[in-house]
């Protein structure tokens, strides 16, 4: 037996046979990139495969689960109270808020039947559970514990309380994958709160925050902006938080400022998400105003933007985004 | 007989408990920690026991992690395949070489896997990681000798090859 494996690796080993069948694996492995690269099989495969995939995930998201569970069975007795009390007044203020709402949303409703829109402010959503599972070395997704067979489809927005978290990228029977806004292959239309300014938020390429690469040098943009989902692109429904803006500076080339955000959603530390249904507003750009002199906006600020500037803010709607038709 | 099977067991045990811990988030502070496990232990088991690992099953278990948590299919399988030809390669002399010195190996097999993982993933577009990326291979061969002895010690308490 020794022998053999003596045999089979000398100490100074160096047979062709072995380079070659190393040679042959590694092609094989760069074909099966390249393809994959090209045709998305990983996820047709991972689909088929699902049997065997998703109990792995529920088994890898044991640790997480049960740290959670023993943080809350081991926490003393001080800090929940403190945090009942805590989310007693974040309800108590919540509650306060919807009250007034109430009435505001009401009242929208009628005006919004006078107009003949179909829009509503109803949430259609699911409530879902993250499970801790650790896909790959970039940090950008999240797994879910709901799949093909609780309803969950591609392309599906995902949020917290706090905001918009990304959207659903991949889906299998029992557990999907949500690739978060900020991921730098993930884009989300934005709209600043305060200027009603539309853009286009990036995943930043450095960590968990938000890029917006190209706004007009003119226009007026600050630190502490609020950004919200501009509904544009008919994937993220309008009027959803989805980040604060803190530095803005001019880019590399002098054409833009680059503006940096946070995103509003708690990224890294939501344990239950909601998943939204049907909010989407039909595809396509919303019905453009009709150009009738200079633009309100233009005149308020005092002054003259280059003819981009002025085209993407005419077409600009106040806060929401909504354009009634 | 049964120990044959028992030995087998063990062997397929640990290869998926490697997948498995890949897979296992760590808190966010800890995460560029975190280790490359089905290395680790493909590293192991192509030193100790050569007969039972080729390159065949590293493309297998390449596969496999590529299923569970890859980027692209055959990332992970070319990297494990480059790693375990290496590592037979060079086995009898790394098999007799002390603790420190087979660190050091361990630790230039790691950083080498990196450089690969960063190659495929820049020729398919990715940005490049962040600093804190390059940590996990140090981490990796500060672990080897503790699971090289561990292993060593539950396979010669367990009395299976």
């Amino acid at each position: 037996m020794a022998r053999t494996r003596d045999e089979s690796s000398p100490l100074f080993a160096g047979n062709a046979a072995g380079t070659l069948r190393l040679i042959v694996y590694l092609a094989l492995a760069v074909v099966l990139m390249v393809l994959d690269h090209r045709n998305g099989w990983l996820w047709h495969l991972r689909y088929g495969a699902s049997a065997v995939v998703e109990p792995v995930y529920r088994l890898a998201g044991l640790p997480a689960e049960g740290i959670r569970t023993m943080s809350v069975a081991f926490a003393d007795r001080q800090r929940l109270t403190e945090q009942n009390q805590r989310l007693r007044e974040d309800l108590l203020l919540a509650n306060a808020k919807l009250n007034r709402m109430a009435a505001v949303a009401e009242q929208n409703q009628r005006l919004k039947e006078l107009l003949d829109t179909q829009h509503s402010l109803e949430l259609n959503v699911q409530l879902a559970r993250v499970i801790g599972v650790d896909l790959g070395a970039y940090r950008y997704r999240l797994t879910l514990n709901m799949g093909a067979r609780d309803g969950v489809k591609p392309g599906q927005p995902v949020i917290d309380a706090h905001g918009v978290m990304g959207q659903v990228k991949e889906v299998l029977p029992t557990t999907s994958v949500v690739m978060l806004i900020t991921d730098p292959a993930h884009a989300i239309p934005v709209v600043i709160e305060r200027s009603g300014l539309r853009t286009v938020a990036y995943g930043s390429r450095d960590g968990d925050q938000l890029a917006l690469p190209n706004i007009p040098l003119a226009t007026d943009v600050r630190a502490g902006d609020k950004l919200l989902t501009s509904g544009l692109g008919g994937r993220f429904p309008p009027g959803f938080p989805v980040g604060e803006i803190v530095s803005v500076a001019p880019a590399a080339t002098g054409m833009f400022q680059v503006a940096l955000a946070r995103p509003a959603a708690d990224i890294d530390r939501s344990e239950d998400v909601l998943l939204l249904h049907d909010q989407a507003e039909p595809d396509g750009p919303p019905a453009l105003v009709k150009p009738m002199g200079p633009p309100r906006e233009l005149m308020s600020n005092g002054t003259a933007a280059p003819a981009t500037t002025s085209t993407v803010r005419s077409a600009t709607t106040p806060a929401s985004g909504e354009v009634p038709r | 007989m049964n120990k044959q099977r028992l030995s087998l067991w063990w062997f397929i045990g640990t290869l998926a408990f490697a997948l498995v811990s890949m897979l296992v988030p760590l808190p966010g502070v800890l995460e560029p920690f975190k280790p490359y496990w089905p290395a680790l232990i493909l590293l192991y088991w192509s030193l100790e026991s050569e007969d039972r690992v080729n390159l065949g099953l590293a493309f297998m278990v390449g596969l496999g992690a590529d299923l569970l948590n890859g980027v692209v299919l055959g990332e992970q399988a070319l990297r494990l395949c480059a790693l375990v030809f290496i590592a037979l390669r060079f086995r009898s002399r790394l098999r007799f070489f002390p603790m420190w010195q087979q660190t050091l190996a361990v630790l230039a097999l790691l950083l080498n896997d990196r450089i690969l993982v960063l190659i495929v993933r820049v020729l398919a577009g990715a940005s490049l990681p962040p600093a804190s990326w390059w940590i996990a291979p140090f981490v990796g061969a500060a672990l080897w000798p503790f699971l090289f002895l561990l292993l060593d010690d539950l396979r010669a308490r367990l009395r299976i090859q």
